[in-house]
């Protein structure tokens, strides 16, 4: 029975616990084992909260022997990000500043999983403070990949994407700044999700850059993305930025999953040159699955995307080292060098080399450059129009096609260690996903087969306009239950 | 390259408070001028008469009716505080010498 409760996806196991023919607790207790087994290897969780996660679980037992009627995923277990604030559970962010920090609040998006009923297994792994495509800029040492543990899992969100690869939980969650949650799952063959900018809350998220940072659903299905996104999506009005609409019904997309007549756009500047053989190959069998599904395929141009990356490492780190700023050693977190001589600017400034790590350091110092007198406007007032160009490039594609598709990432799983001196080559790897995020608009990445050269996943992410996240689920289960008949089986039957 | 030398990334790092070792600035005044040399590119766009996107979603003000509601209790603020005497964050000392 473990060993298949390992393997069912959330969508079967809400079932099973609905129909009684599992309990929550044997669940709960199934993945703590899981965990138990196989993370000292992954390191894909900062910690665990076996108690908190049974005593949910044993809530959901009882009241479901009662009789009452409990939320769609109640019981299922699902894994938080440490970028997330959550009540007993401390969260660094990945960051050695925050080390044993326990919040004071719940981040909405925990507090609907609470809501639900769904036990919170742990927080899982990321680069620090979400700076970063590899999960090794964490101050507490990098997630592995579960299809090779010589590789990266992706990043920021590498240790979501690797818990859920390794089968230590069905469900998770990720923030997604410039590719967080996509290229992860990319790269470790899961589903990530990423909601068009203010559909989700972002209060208590650790704030990266505010007008790029969205929360989202990580499955190892679309459905199974669905159904979470159902539960976290919503107005707060906690925060401001938040949309007031009401939250589509993503389920429902998921279980149409037909593509007849739905045009979709292959991004010509996101295909061809520099990216890996293997990637291309997959890619282009999934257009033909498309093809072959009733789909109308056409190919746009979007050239201002050429420009995105040069934006985005402009606003990124602008927006990261004010936002940063705030980790000033007096209210909370580490404090360094207060010997009663040193004047208070001396112990910020010493507390935050310690505290803060290079690639931290790297951004602060890009930003508070691109936003100083006399650079800002040839910085961040260009990268600001760039943002412009990039969102009208979108709203010309979107008037020929439904939805836009591309590889998620230019190559499969690096080496660890093989980009981390390099920043430059490490940014190259979401040069596909970062476009999304300046415009704002939603996009999903889901596996599409193994590239032939490595064995390694290959992700295609679907991107749909601004409020339209629907149609990600519609398009991306559709490509699903087709490449699944291909194969004549699931892609998470590969995984160990 | 965009030419940033090793005296104004110590300059960027004192306005950012960042207390960087010789090593550290030798490093990153490499990096950074890499790195500024490669977004530069943004120039490109110069001369396109663009407007400037600073949100990707168009939002009005947001208001909220002003009710109150509760918040942190001292004690849950101060819980986390580096150090702290009675129910005050306790700071360095904010004056310098002169």
């Amino acid at each position: 029975m473990s060993a298949d409760v390992l393997r069912m996806s959330a969508a079967s196991l809400a079932a099973a616990l609905a129909g009684k023919q599992i309990t929550a607790e044997e669940v709960t207790r199934v993945f703590l084992e899981r965990i138990r087994d196989v993370d000292p290897q992954i390191h894909a969780f900062l910690r665990i909260d076996e108690e908190g996660a049974l005593a949910t679980a044993r809530e959901v037992d009882r009241r479901r022997d009662g009789g009452e009627n409990l939320p769609r995923l109640a019981g299922v277990p699902v894994a938080v990000k440490d970028v997330m604030t959550t009540v007993g559970m401390p969260t660094t962010v990945g960051s050695a500043i925050l080390d044993g920090w326990e919040p004071p609040y719940d981040a909405t998006i925990v507090a609907k999983l609470r809501d639900n009923l769904m036990p919170i297994l742990g927080k899982t792994n990321m680069d620090e403070f979400a700076m970063g495509s590899s999960t090794e800029h964490s101050a507490y040492g990098p997630t592995r990949n579960p299809w090779d543990t010589d590789r990266i899992p992706g990043g920021s969100g590498g240790g979501s994407a690797a818990a859920l690869a390794a089968l230590e939980v069905p469900l998770a969650l990720g923030t997604d700044t410039g590719g967080s949650i996509r290229q992860p799952a990319a790269v470790t063959g899961t589903v990530g999700v990423k909601p068009t900018y203010g559909s989700v809350s972002r209060y208590g998220l650790v704030a990266l850059a505010s007008s790029l940072d969205q929360a989202g659903p990580c499955a190892r299905t679309v459905m199974d993305a669905a159904m979470l996104h159902e539960v976290i999506a919503g107005h707060d009005p906690r925060d401001s930025t938040s949309l007031p609409d009401p939250v589509p019904d993503f389920v429902g997309a998921a279980r149409r999953a037909d593509v007849g007549g739905v045009r979709i756009g292959i991004i010509s500047e996101l295909t061809g040159d520099g990216y890996q053989a293997g990637v291309m190959q997959r890619f282009t069998e999934a257009v033909e699955t498309y093809r072959g599904l009733g789909a109308d395929i056409v190919e746009v141009s979007c050239p201002n995307f050429s420009y995105a990356l040069a934006a985005y490492y402009l606003i990124l780190p602008s927006e990261a080292s004010s936002n940063l700023a705030k980790f000033d050693a007096m209210r909370y977190g580490l404090r360094v060098g207060d010997d009663g001589i040193a004047t208070v600017e001396q112990v910020m400034a010493r507390t935050r080399d310690a505290g803060f790590g290079a690639e931290v350091k790297r951004r602060i110092m890009l930003g508070t450059y691109a936003l100083s007198s006399g650079y800002y406007d040839e910085y961040y007032g260009q990268a600001q129009k760039v943002r412009t160009l990039v969102q009208q490039d979108f709203d010309a594609a979107f008037e020929q096609c439904d939805v836009l598709i591309s590889p998620t990432c230019p190559t499969t799983a690096f080496r660890l260690g093989e980009k981390l001196e390099d920043p430059l080559a490490m940014y190259l790897n979401d040069i596909a996903t970062i476009p999304v995020n300046l415009a704002g608009n939603a996009a999903l990445s889901l596996p599409v087969g193994l590239a032939p050269e490595d064995g390694l996943p290959v992700g295609l992410q679907i991107i749909a306009p601004h409020r339209q996240d629907q149609r990600l689920y519609n398009a991306g289960a559709a490509l699903e239950a087709a490449l699944e008949d291909q194969w004549d089986r699931p892609f998470i039957e590969g995984l160990q | 390259m965009s030419g940033i030398t090793r005296d104004e990334v110590a300059h960027l790092a004192k306005l950012a408070r960042l207390d960087l070792t010789d090593d550290e600035l030798d490093r990153y005044s490499a990096q950074i001028d890499q790195i500024l040399d490669a977004v530069a590119k943004v120039a490109e766009v110069a001369d396109k008469d663009v407007a400037a996107t600073s949100h990707p979603v168009v939002m009005e003000n947001v208001f909220r009716d002003d009710v109150v509601t509760p918040g942190l209790s001292a004690q849950e603020a101060l819980a986390m505080a580096p150090a702290r005497e009675g129910d005050r964050f306790r700071v360095p000392r904010i004056l310098d010498e002169e």
